[in-house]
């Protein structure tokens, strides 16, 4: 029996959190520390062409104005303007701030001011005068999406069958075209970094969802061995994939720490996140679904364009999961790319996932409509029982007990199939699901274990922990397998120092690091088993490791508990003051054999004012299928924020960019608006639990990201089922209703 | 430049039950004389334009969004912050449900719907869903989609008044 695996379990980091005494990356204080602030450019494209620092220099405070006259170079050869080049190594092309006088999008940084007091700094930012040449630019990817290419990486997706002919003989056809604007992560906490450097080693305080990573950048930028470099990140407010990638900011702050021998701190502000890291990118999406008047799909063809920058490549993969929804034996999906003058997208909650699906889910539910059918009924249709793209088995897939299980909770039997036929007093109803998919990802991680004789353990990794639970469900994981209580054993994540996990997102770091503090421990158990065995009088004798496990500090046989050894006493033995293994966790060879992803269906009411247009979400059910759940509180809490995400993006989220400019006009919490209170009504998930023995030895999949996959889409069909009008860009503003 | 911008001023308040002297420059907020110059970094900047509700503290029983208040004002006031709520005996009633309920999950909002929730649950010790997220209107929260702290202020509530509570439990079903 379980003792902590899948049991409710309060974080063990919630009193740190509750008392103000969890430390986010600006929290951190060094002697003697100066503060820089950052300041932004005012145009889209061309070149600075004079930069003048002068009185910002004489203003009170201030120890130096940075600019990219007199800013070092950053990177291997620092051979362009933007990036080193090739690093092939990292594959590091990220933007480096004050590299040269280009200018590639409108607020890039153009100078750090460096002051003895934050307000000082900020003061003299804006005594800094900068005049530019232009050169025309192009934000808007509408104007330019006929000049979309294929990404380089990667080779392009091959269709499946023959999709133009199969959609020209489809009996029943539905093609659209769907848009979803930039939109920005918007974390409470901002970005941040605390950088000081002792002769050529530099201890950094970032927020990050990988130390490793901003540890190679780093390392990189200055031409310094990675081991010089330590990135400390233990509590982060936050992240959304918007610190996947090293941004600016921990190389420029480094930089001037280095320049001016003294720890340096900078800070975005609200307005310098719009341009200080990445977004989802401006999508559109056509997509055409023919099949027989059965339902059955026969044919679809889903093509998307995003923006990127025109100084690097990012790809959503937006279309990535279309191939694996539904069964359909004649498929396109490319994904193309276009370059505009703005920063280079990123990795934004459920990235590709979220818009694609919002795409396909609704193009389903026209589908639906067209062959008056019901939409979920549609669904149950089309369900893929094999993984359509290799046509290998599942690992596991509860979908369609998601399905049954949500339309049962929402009562969706109850369902009048016409748009507008369904009311609440002058409000209209309306009533629309989607499905969510995720992939089920592992990458390799390592974990470190030390269990000492009174019972204690300590358990590292290089993992982050931006909000799901991390330091809680690794806790669990390492209690559960050492057999102690959970009070005994302390995790620690968020530092270079411990060994290396991969980046936090995309859902991989219970199956990755999991699997690792999991392997770590039986490790351990491997171990006192051989010690113990050295005896010859040892109750263990010819057992192997895979025969015992560890309970309150003993090693004893799974078989016949009643034959064990006394943990502290097998150490106490041999002399030793603690057991340390280090276990490194790889995706097992057995998941090439099978498709391994996560699922969920999704259940939405909206009641819509017919005179205003205002959209309210008041009921949500979502339904997930992810494998095994480890901790049903930090999990439901984090399907909740998914779906709220899913509320946002439907309809209110729009990062607006005045493309005259090539500007951001909103950006700022007042004006780019994120859920609120009012906002949010009967949110309720739930989990189906799936046995799956392939995806790792936890049998986990992920759900951070899948939580707010799906929703956009069951918002959007509903918003038709209460209106009939088809709201085919998001968000769904009440202007779009009028 | 103006003499003054060096010159610091130097005032006297009540700061978690303590009194307290300080000395800053007097164009600080009072957020930044909290984290800069009394280092204390529970009360969190979000935005620092009265936008996101982090840097929430109590003046004289009031909430405040710390980022548009001088410091000065806080001249003879009583200033309450998260590293205030605890008490000799234990964390407040508010601290505990959030720690337990999954109403902070990265926490960076969390002091400052605490100091919110203290407020409310001052004046209306029995409040609705409906008087929660009124009263917690001016806090954003982008992790937990708010659910879990409505759970967390009614828990509290409840056991401000000597009562329990029944959340309602999560649910994981099996596959049959
Ligand atoms: S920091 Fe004060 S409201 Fe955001
Ligand atoms: S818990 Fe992260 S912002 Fe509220």
């Amino acid at each position: 029996m379980a003792r902590y695996i899948g049991k409710e379990m309060s974080r063990v980091d919630g009193v740190a959190k509750v008392t103000g005494r969890a430390k986010y990356a600006a929290e951190f204080r060094a002697p003697n520390l100066a503060y820089g602030f950052i300041v932004l450019g005012t145009m889209a494209k061309g070149r600075i062409r004079e930069i003048d620092t002068r009185e910002a220099e004489r203003a009170p405070g201030v120890v130096r104005v940075f600019t990219h006259l007199n800013a070092p170079k950053l990177g291997p050869k620092a051979s362009t303007e933007y990036a080193p080049p090739r690093n092939t190594r990292e594959q590091d092309k990220s933007f480096r701030a004050l590299q040269s006088d280009r200018i590639y999008f409108n607020m890039q940084p153009v100078a750090l001011v460096v002051a003895e007091t934050y307000e000082q700094a900020r003061y003299a930012a804006r005594l800094v005068r900068v005049s530019y040449d232009t050169e025309r630019h192009t934000t808007d990817t509408e104007a330019v999406r006929g000049s979309a290419r294929a990404p380089s990486q990667g080779s392009p997706p091959k269709p499946r069958g023959n999709p133009e002919a199969a959609m020209k003989a489809a009996p029943v056809r539905v093609e659209a075209e769907y848009r979803i604007p930039v939109e920005h992560h918007n974390s409470m906490e901002p970005h941040a970094a605390v950088a000081a450097w002792e002769g050529d080693k530099l201890t950094i305080f970032d927020k990050t969802q990988d130390v490793y990573g901003v540890r190679a950048h780093l390392a990189t930028s200055f031409g310094v061995p990675e081991e010089n470099v330590q990135v400390v990140s233990p509590y982060v407010g936050g992240a959304f994939g918007a610190s996947l990638r090293p941004n600016y900011y921990p190389a420029l702050t480094a930089m001037a720490a280095r320049e001016l021998k003294r720890p340096i701190k900078v800070v975005y502000t609200r307005t310098q996140m719009f341009t200080g890291h990445g977004y989802r990118p401006y999508t559109i999406q056509k997509i055409a679904l023919g099949a027989e008047a059965s339902g059955k799909l026969t044919a679809m063809i889903h093509q998307a364009v995003h923006n990127t920058s025109a100084f690097e490549e990012f790809n959503d993969n937006t279309t990535g999961f279309t191939r694996q929804v539904y069964a359909c034996p004649n498929l396109l999906a490319p994904t193309m790319i276009v370059a505009t003058d703005l920063p280079t997208p990123t990795w934004m909650r459920a990235p590709g996932a979220v818009s694609g699906m919002f795409a396909l889910e609704c193009a389903m539910d026209e589908l639906a409509y067209a062959l008056k059918i019901d939409p979920l009924e549609l669904r149950l249709i089309n369900y893929a029982e094999t993984d359509p793209e290799s046509g290998r088995p599942w690992s596991s897939k509860a979908l369609r007990e998601c399905y049954r299980l949500g339309a049962e909770k929402f009562g969706w039997k109850d369902r009048k199939f016409e748009p507008r036929s369904m009311r609440d007093g002058r409000l209209l109803v309306g009533w629309g699901t989607a499905t969510g998919v995720w992939g089920a990802f592992q990458r390799p991680a390592i974990a470190r274990i030390t269990l000492r004789p009174d019972g204690t353990a300590h358990v590292t990794s290089a993992t982050s922990d931006i909000g799901p639970g991390t330091y809680t469900v690794m806790t669990m994981i390492a209690a559960e397998y050492l057999g102690l209580e959970i009070e005994r054993v302390k995790f620690e994540l968020g530092d270079t120092k411990f060994p290396r996990a991969p980046a936090q997102g995309g859902s991989q770091t219970t199956s990755s690091v999991g699997s690792a503090v999991h392997g770590a421990a039986l490790a351990v158990g491997a171990k006192l088993l051989t010690l113990a065995n050295q005896d010859a009088s040892s109750p263990l004798k010819g057992a192997t490791a895979s025969d015992v496990e560890m309970l309150d500090g003993r090693l004893r046989l799974k078989s016949d508990p009643s034959k064990s050894v006394s943990v502290a006493g097998v150490m106490r033995l041999n002399n030793l003051s603690e057991v340390t293994e280090t276990f490194e966790s790889r995706p097992s060879p057995e998941r090439q054999k099978y498709a391994t992803m996560a699922h969920g269906a999704q259940f939405v009411e909206v009641k819509v004012d017919p005179d205003i247009g205002h959209v309210r979400v008041t009921r949500a059910i979502e339904v997930t299928a992810c494998g095994k759940i480890i901790n049903p509180k930090a999990s439901h809490s984090q399907e909740i924020g998914g779906v709220v995400w899913g509320i946002g993006m439907a309809l209110q989220e729009a990062t607006e960019i005045d493309h005259r400019y090539g500007r951001i006009m909103n950006p700022n919490l007042q004006h780019y608006h994120v859920p609120v209170n009012a906002d949010v009504h009967e949110v309720e998930t739930l989990f189906v639990e799936e046995d799956d023995k392939v995806v790792n030895p936890l049998g986990v999949k992920g759900m951070g990201e899948l939580g707010m996959v799906g929703i956009p889409a069951a918002i959007a069909n509903a918003v038709f089922h209460a209106t009939g009008k088809r709201v085919r860009e998001l968000p769904i503003t009440p202007d779009k209703l009028l | 430049m103006p003499e003054r911008t060096k010159q610091k001023t130097h005032i006297e308040f009540t700061l978690n039950g303590e009194a307290v002297e300080v000395a800053f420059a007097p164009h600080k907020t009072l957020l930044e004389v909290l984290r800069e110059d009394l280092n204390l970094m529970g009360t969190k900047h979000g935005c620092e334009l009265g936008e996101c509700g982090t840097c929430a503290v109590l003046v004289n029983g009031r909430s405040a969004l710390s980022c548009l208040v001088l410091g000065l004002e806080a001249e003879g006031r009583s200033v309450e912050t998260v590293e205030g709520m605890a008490s000799p005996a234990g964390l407040h009633p508010l601290q505990e449900t959030f720690a337990d309920t999954g109403a902070a999950q990265c926490g960076y909002c969390t002091p400052g719907f605490l100091l919110v929730a203290k407020e409310l649950l001052a004046a209306n010790p029995r409040p609705t869903r409906e008087e929660i997220k009124e009263a917690l209107c001016g806090n954003l929260c982008r992790c937990t989609g708010y659910i879990k702290i409505y759970e967390a202020v009614e828990l509290a509530a409840a056991r401000m008044r000597g009562e329990e509570l029944e959340l309602p439990r999560e649910a994981v079903y099996g596959l049959d």
